[in-house]
């Protein structure tokens, strides 16, 4: 078991040393380690669905000494959609970053920024300390900040440098929580401080915890750095950047608030984080509406798709604020994010297929690329259902779930916001629905059809989570707070 | 009397301490709010040094002021000679919020009972960690896996301070190229200084397993020593795509996650048995020492700039 979870941590970091020694194997160090994690996870996801979480000490010291790696079913469900988000940006990224000549600048540093990028968001996956964790957001931030200057634009350059500035503004603040719960605790373990007694120096310190992940999540009002760093990033890149850098530091926050300290979560501090999850829904949203290049549609998007996972604190609630339908929320709030990775990282995909043959991305130009790349605009298609929510994709079942949750506890505002959300979705996804598919002659195609297919994987998987989504369903109870609760089938 | 003194010089170094950053921030010109800022970091060390963190100030001098104050007067020499001073507006927000985190930081602080820490933990254990500083037990055994990925998180920096470069000086040899002037101060403390620096970073590894010291400080002194070298002149930094420095630079992390992989493949992940917990910590901290050195020196010098500059 030991052995499981080192690979599925230690593969990435040893691809990407390799990839940096041996510049122009960057592409097969990847995929090896794509092919090598996705057989470690199924054979951890195979294990965790027997019931129990699995647990290690690292170098074999136990909490609270040591650091306690644990691979529950919200673990699972993420290290799941990472791999298969990676095997679509390697797909991908070889296609875009690939070179025979001597080495050249983008091609060389992409593959090792990528594969640590990915090492440090699994490691964020299974980590239980919460020093540990920052450790763990500083390398994803350093390398997702790389990422978005790779193509060595000025205004790259300048979104690279805007997105650092409130990242490591945020890693400071999460720190300085960090500091204040270890010197009135003594401890870092999240199950430890969950069994503390609660010192008044607490709240400051999941305030300020909770600061410095909002900026790190691009979480409204610190999402201003998000669309151009997103944006500006080559489209294998944006994936990564989209589907999982944000997700990471929301688990953290969500283990944060609903594991560690459950008992500080007020009524009002739950109603603010609803409050704060609205406004990004409805802000992202009309952004996105309001955009004319595919790839700034998509990324503000993302600001507001970033709302809905705020919504699981309200609807869950913690401790004495614990809300009936709990356990309902928690899993539609997994299902949702990992049905928004795979469906944003499919989309930010197409989009680079698109920009490869168009040229660029404003949506006058996709018109009539569903009869160039048939496939790809299915993909494209098969993601806007998922993300807008309707079934039978991940996205409906989180969207059934969150909503069934907020009946049960009488929360009818954050149905009315889910529902609200929903059609938002619907309209700012339209307009390059309608262009992609509308009747027109489009250029010839320059990508190949296996090229084309890459982010079909992505949002099929999306879909398939809906489809079958009772095994999902059963994995995500395993090890979460509600672990022994039934949820509302 | 004894204590009366101590109690003085503490006073006196959190005025200065206070001073200088508040001057620091203050001052209208470049160059003196540089030199200002090193300074305040020489004083926060010695502040480290007087609560008994010899560590954390070996690290504050080396880092702050010594590394990030490298960074800060090259930044200076890049900037036009008149930046406009930030309006008022600006300031007026960052101030509140620095003053309400202080003020909320300083309540903690009166707040919070005495720390209650892992010091006790650490100390029973010490035994079997393989080494007798508390802290290289902490960094290297206990959790190694914060430090394994802190390496990492260095190598990251390199590549992503490299992968600014411009396109065409890609090959070419880090940094702008140097002018030290024949025989003037910096040629000659470029060969002076070296040899010196080279003693005490040796010196600071091996110190590390008993005494404060160790890779990321031993690393530091390298580094500082390999810019000394650069600037004067004395050599020129290695191609980009020198593959030998590359290993250099991967070869201390790769060896952690090796050692971690083997005790995985045995049951323990990062684990070091009790028997081999010295060595292993050795030979980790060995190879990590000059990682550390060359990516942290690297990633200083800057990503190559000059397109002319391949050879």
């Amino acid at each position: 078991m030991t052995l499981v979870l080192a690979t599925i941590v230690g593969l990435p970091f040893a691809a990407a040393m390799l990839a940096v020694i041996f510049g122009r194997y960057g592409g097969p160090l990847a995929a090896a380690a794509v092919a090598g994690v996705a057989v470690a996870t199924a054979a951890l996801i195979v294990i965790v669905a027997e019931g129990q979480p699995v647990t290690i000490d690292v170098a074999g010291w136990p909490a609270p000494l040591g650091i306690t790696l644990e691979a529950d079913g919200l673990a699972c469900g993420f290290l799941a959609m990472a791999t298969l988000v990676m095997s679509g940006v390697v797909a991908q990224g070889r296609a875009y970053f690939y070179n025979t000549g001597p080495e050249r600048r983008a091609t060389w540093a992409f593959w090792p920024l990528a594969l640590l990028l990915w090492a440090a968001i699994n490691a964020i996956f299974l980590s239980r300390d919460l020093f540990n964790l920052y450790v763990g957001l500083e390398l994803m931030t350093l390398c997702a900040v790389a990422l978005v200057a790779i193509e060595g634009k000025a205004e790259t350059l300048a979104a690279a440098l805007r997105y650092m500035l409130v990242a490591l503004i945020g890693s400071l603040l999460y720190l300085l929580g960090v500091v204040l719960l270890y010197s009135a605790h003594g401890v870092l373990d999240i199950g430890l401080i969950a069994a503390r007694v609660t010192a008044p120096t607490d709240i400051l310190a999941a305030a300020l915890m909770t600061a410095g992940l909002a900026a790190k999540m691009a979480l409204f009002p610190f999402h201003a750095w998000l669309p151009p760093a997103h944006s500006g990033a080559p489209a294998p890149a944006s994936a990564m950047l989209s589907a999982l850098v944000p997700k990471a530091a929301f688990v953290i926050l969500m283990r944060l608030w609903l594991e560690a300290v459950p008992d500080l979560s007020a009524a009002s501090l739950l109603a603010l984080f609803g409050t704060l999850g609205t406004a990004a829904i409805l802000h992202g949203g009309v952004m996105a509406l309001r955009q004319n290049r595919l790839k700034l549609v998509i990324a503000y998007s993302t600001v507001s798709q970033i709302g809905y996972l705020l919504l699981v604190f309200p609807l869950a609630g913690g401790a004495s604020a614990a809300q009936p339908g709990a356990a309902d929320a928690w899993k539609g709030v997994v299902f949702h994010a990992l049905s928004h990775g795979l469906a944003k990282a499919a989309m930010f995909l197409c989009a680079g297929l698109w920009m490869a043959s168009v040229g660029h991305d404003r949506l006058e130009g996709l018109r009539g690329q569903a009869r160039a790349t048939p496939i790809t605009a299915f993909a494209f298609g098969l993601a806007a259902i998922a993300l807008i929510g309707l079934p039978p994709s991940g996205g409906f079942t989180a969207k059934y779930l969150m909503l069934t949750s907020a009946l049960a506890s009488g929360q009818l505002i954050w149905a009315v916001v889910l529902l609200l959300g929903g059609l938002l979705t619907a309209a700012y996804l339209y307009r390059p629905l309608a262009m992609i598919f509308a009747k027109a002659d489009a250029a010839p195609v320059a990508v190949s059809r296996s090229q084309q297919a890459v982010p079909l994987l992505l949002a099929g998987t999306a879909i398939l989570l809906g489809i079958a989504s009772s095994g999902p369903f059963e994995l995500f109870q395993i090890g979460s707070p509600w672990a022994d609760i039934e949820g509302l089938e | 009397m004894m204590a009366l003194a101590e109690t003085g010089f503490d006073l006196v170094l959190c005025a200065m301490i206070a001073t200088t950053a508040l001057l620091a921030i203050g001052v209208r010109d470049q160059f003196g709010a540089v030199v200002l800022f090193v300074v305040y970091s020489v004083f926060l060390g010695l502040g480290w040094l007087r609560l008994g963190a010899l560590d954390i100030a070996l690290a504050e001098v080396a880092l702050g002021a010594g590394l990030t104050g490298l960074l800060l007067f090259g930044a200076h020499a890049r900037l036009p000679a008149s930046v406009p001073v930030p309006s008022g507006r600006a300031v007026w927000p960052a101030a509140c919020a620095a003053g309400g985190s202080g003020l909320a930081l300083g309540w903690a602080f009166l707040t919070l009972p005495e720390p209650v820490g892992l010091q006790e933990a650490v100390a029973a254990n010490l035994g079997t960690s393989g080494v007798e500083n508390p802290v290289t037990a902490v960094l290297l055994n206990f959790r190694s896996w914060d430090t394994l990925i802190e390496s990492i998180v260095l190598l990251a920096a390199l590549i992503g301070v490299w992968s600014v470069a411009r396109d065409d000086a890609w090959g070419g040899q880090p940094g702008l190229r140097q002018h030290a002037r024949h025989g003037g101060v910096l040629a000659n403390f470029g060969r002076l200084l070296p040899p010196i620096g080279f003693m005490i970073g040796v010196y600071l590894f091996w110190a590390g397993s008993s005494k404060p010291g160790g890779a990321f400080q031993a690393g530091t002194v390298l580094a500082a020593v390999a810019l000394v070298v650069f600037m004067g002149g004395a050599m020129r930094p290695p191609l980009v795509t020198a593959r030998w420095l590359r290993l250099v630079c991967v070869a201390g992390p790769a060896v952690f996650l090796a050692v971690g992989l083997t005790g995985a493949a045995s049951g323990v992940f990062l684990g070091l048995r009790p028997d081999l917990a010295k060595p292993l910590i050795l030979a980790i901290e060995a190879v990590l020492t000059f990682s550390i050195a060359a990516s942290l020196a690297l990633s200083v010098i800057g990503p190559p700039e000059d397109p002319e500059d391949h050879v």
